[in-house]
């Protein structure tokens, strides 16, 4: 008997691995595609004489009209929208999050689970609809007609807290349970009561996590259009001010795309600035928050 | 050494203790106001929705029906509408219904539509919500009375089958989601055609096959923050690519198939399949991850190669998985809004998509257009448009649940 043991290159092997392989990196291309077709455009945009890198970043008016193009119309907005959805997300997930990781039953949770599973699953166009015609209303009864526009910041930015909020508690609830169990008993052998280990002792344990949750929480904040689109304002407004009206930087992509746009214009080429700032701004918020899930999982395994 | 001076006295004790109590109690009830605040959201939420579904409506007729028939508009047969409408539309108003569809085999209640939208004209002048007709109803009936003596007033339910069924109109009394909801589901079968394979792929690839290097981890990385990219950002991606630069591909004209622009469901569907790519990756890498090791390494020690290992036992174990993943991907496509605006739906398109080189329309973009309307009877349907959207999200998770539960395995 005479067998041959020696490897045996297998061609439809290979063909197989290699498009595996293809299909694997497929995703590096599609991160230079973005960055490469942004920044081709951006750059369009940049060379325009109307435009200078110093004016796109400093100016506080955004008029393509008459040639001014000041990001920070647009980043205003979107920097109180995500603030206000923020201070209202972090706290309620957090909470949210402690509650389910440390106190409830295993019934609360066969029930608040998919509530919160239904609540991160709600089409933001649907958020949109819901900013628009609920808290709009409930908001225009608070401050009454005169002091809040139709449309205005608080009214996204609260319903986008609801939209992340989800996210956070989830995210967070991972790094809670996650905090092992023996630091919990020490800490209710040396007398601590139940709330005592929770917040002194699992929630540094977690902070690590929790911080990357906020991360995220920010670059779903920062990214989000529907909302904002629908209930927002249409039109660059600098202004912090939460009752009036202001455009943020998806926004106003989504309403300048939506209308008929020549190629080549000015217009056409400056959503690509503003996109691939959106583009960079989530990419390092993402990497911040990935490094930092990263650490914070060496140290308990 | 006395312990006196390390315990405090029992009383003193005590007080500290139900002190520290109070404190727990307080923050207790923080977290269960912070879990009410998020269910009262969605209660909220889904009363808003329900809310602006159903309501009176007081319309007016342009014309008054008895001009056409003598019969009561509510009695009206298949075949004396199809008489009315031939004898009173113009011929080439009549010629382009029909070649929508053949009026023959219209219903009853589509030609009554017809009837009532075309030669009638029903002119609404105000429409409330579901609560307003209930608690408000004398209101109601009295400011109608009082504003529009000529005006008739209903309950009216928007979400209807007829809504169901009808295709976009511009008049929101007659509007239905049909076109929508083809295209909604044209692009998100695209979209998993594209990126259920290549990312299964990818998953296999880097569960079974990458080496541990630098590389590898980099491609890692980058699907995950491709996870977090907006989705907005995607449809750039999608206007500068499958729109501009693909254009002969994505609008069919290098198939010979029509000359329009590339802003057809094509490009939308791709884009949403690039977007639902890394979560399709992750799911499926989790879903092979958890096929236990000693499943492959019973399969090599029989002699099997590493593409028929995989191909026999690990895919077949960590089917279920992928398929589940790709059901939750599949529902972020059908509610994602912000590429299809950006990528170019049209927003008025009465007539079916019939392939994938046609403009399109989709759910989300509808809903979208209705809402940021001014006139209320478009927040009706917007609201009819929901429910429709989140029933069909519903089914989907539902789906992905059962068979979670249908074919998890415990090892």
């Amino acid at each position: 008997m005479n067998f041959d043991l020696k490897k045996k290159t297998r061609i439809g092997e290979s063909i197989i691995q290699g498009l595996l392989f293809f299909a694997g990196i497929l995703s590096i291309f599609i991160t230079l595609a973005i960055v490469y077709e942004l920044g081709k455009e951006a750059l369009l945009f940049f060379n325009n004489p109307d435009v200078t890198l110093a004016k796109f970043l400093g100016g506080t008016t955004w008029q393509p009209g008459i040639g001014d193009y000041g990001i920070w119309a647009l980043v205003s907005a979107t920097l109180t929208t995500s603030f206000i959805a923020i201070s209202i997300s972090l706290p309620l997930g957090l909470a949210v999050a402690i509650y389910l990781s440390e106190y409830a039953s295993l019934r609360a949770l066969s029930i608040l689970k998919p509530v919160l599973e239904v609540l991160a699953g709600v089409p933001t166009v649907v958020y949109g609809y819901f900013a628009l015609l609920f808290v709009t209303p409930v908001l225009q009864n608070i401050f009454g007609n005169e002091n809040i526009q139709v449309y205005n910041m608080l009214s996204a930015g609260l319903v986008m807290g609801i939209m992340i909020l989800p996210l956070i508690s989830s995210m967070s609830e991972d790094s809670l349970s996650a905090v092992p169990r023996s630091l919990r008993e020490a800490a209710y052998a040396m007398g601590a009561t139940k709330i005592e280990a929770s917040l002194q002792i699992v929630l540094p344990a977690a902070l690590s996590g929790i911080g990357a949750a906020l991360i995220v929480g920010i670059s779903r904040a920062v990214g989000e259009t529907m909302i904002v689109a629908v209930a927002s304002g249409a039109g660059p407004n600098f202004t912090f001010n939460p009752l009036q009206a202001a455009e943020t930087m998806t926004g106003h992509i989504a309403r300048i795309s939506g209308g008929d746009l020549s190629y080549n214009s000015i217009d056409y080429t400056s959503l690509f600035a503003i996109a691939l700032m959106l583009f960079l701004v989530t990419l390092v918020l993402n990497l911040i928050s990935q490094w930092v899930v990263n650490r914070f999982r060496e140290r308990y395994e | 050494m006395n312990t006196n001076n390390y315990y405090p006295q029992a009383q003193e004790f005590q007080k500290e203790l139900n002190s520290r109590y109070r404190v727990a109690s307080i923050w207790q009830s923080l977290f269960l106001f912070a879990l009410l605040i998020a269910v009262l959201s969605l209660t909220a939420l889904m009363y808003n929705v329900i809310d602006g579904a159903f309501g009176y409506i007081a319309y007016e007729y342009k014309n008054d029906p008895s001009e056409f028939t003598s019969t009561p508009v509510n009695e009206l047969t298949q075949e004396e509408l199809l008489t009315i409408l031939q004898s009173n539309l113009s011929s080439g108003a009549y010629k382009k219904l029909n070649n929508e569809q053949a009026m023959q085999t219209r219903s009853q209640a589509d030609l009554l539509n017809l009837f009532l939208e075309r030669l009638v004209q029903v002119d609404t002048k105000q429409t409330w919500t579901m609560t307003e007709s209930i608690f408000q109803r004398e209101k109601i009936l009295q400011e109608t009375a009082s504003n529009y003596p000529e005006a008739r007033i209903e309950f009216r339910s928007w979400l209807t089958p007829q809504f169901l069924v009808s295709p976009m109109s511009s008049r929101a009394e007659f509007a239905g989601v049909r076109t929508a909801v083809l295209g909604s589901l044209w692009l998100v079968g695209i979209a998993i055609a594209f990126a259920l394979p290549i990312g299964t792929g990818a998953a296999i690839y880097l569960q079974e096959y990458a080496p541990k290097n630098w590389f590898t981890s980099l491609i890692q990385i980058n699907i995950n923050n491709l996870a977090g990219v907006p989705s907005i950002v995607y449809g750039m991606l999608g206007l500068a690519v499958f729109v501009r630069l693909l254009e002969p591909l994505t609008s069919g004209s290098m198939f010979g198939i029509s000359d329009a622009n590339g802003r057809t469901i094509l490009s939308a569907g791709l884009t949403m399949g690039i977007l639902v790519l890394p979560l399709i990756i992750i799911n499926a890498q989790e879903a092979i991850k958890a096929v236990p090791d000693s499943l492959r390494q019973a399969s090599f020690g029989v002699g099997a190669t590493r593409w028929q290992t995989v191909w026999h036992h690990v895919l077949p174990n960590a089917l279920p998985g992928i398929l589940t993943g790709s059901i939750l991907a599949l529902s972020r496509a059908l509610g994602e809004t912000a590429p299809l605006i950006v990528v170019g739906a049209s927003t008025f398109i009465s007539v079916d998509p019939d392939g994938p080189f046609s403009k399109f329309t989709a759910l989300p973009i509808q809903i979208y257009q209705w809402t940021t309307r001014a006139q209320s009877e478009f927040h009706a349907i917007a609201a009819s448009g929901i429910v429709v959207l989140l029933v069909l999200l519903l089914t989907l998770n539902a789906t992905a649940i059962l068979l979670r539960n249908q074919f998890q395995r415990k090892y």
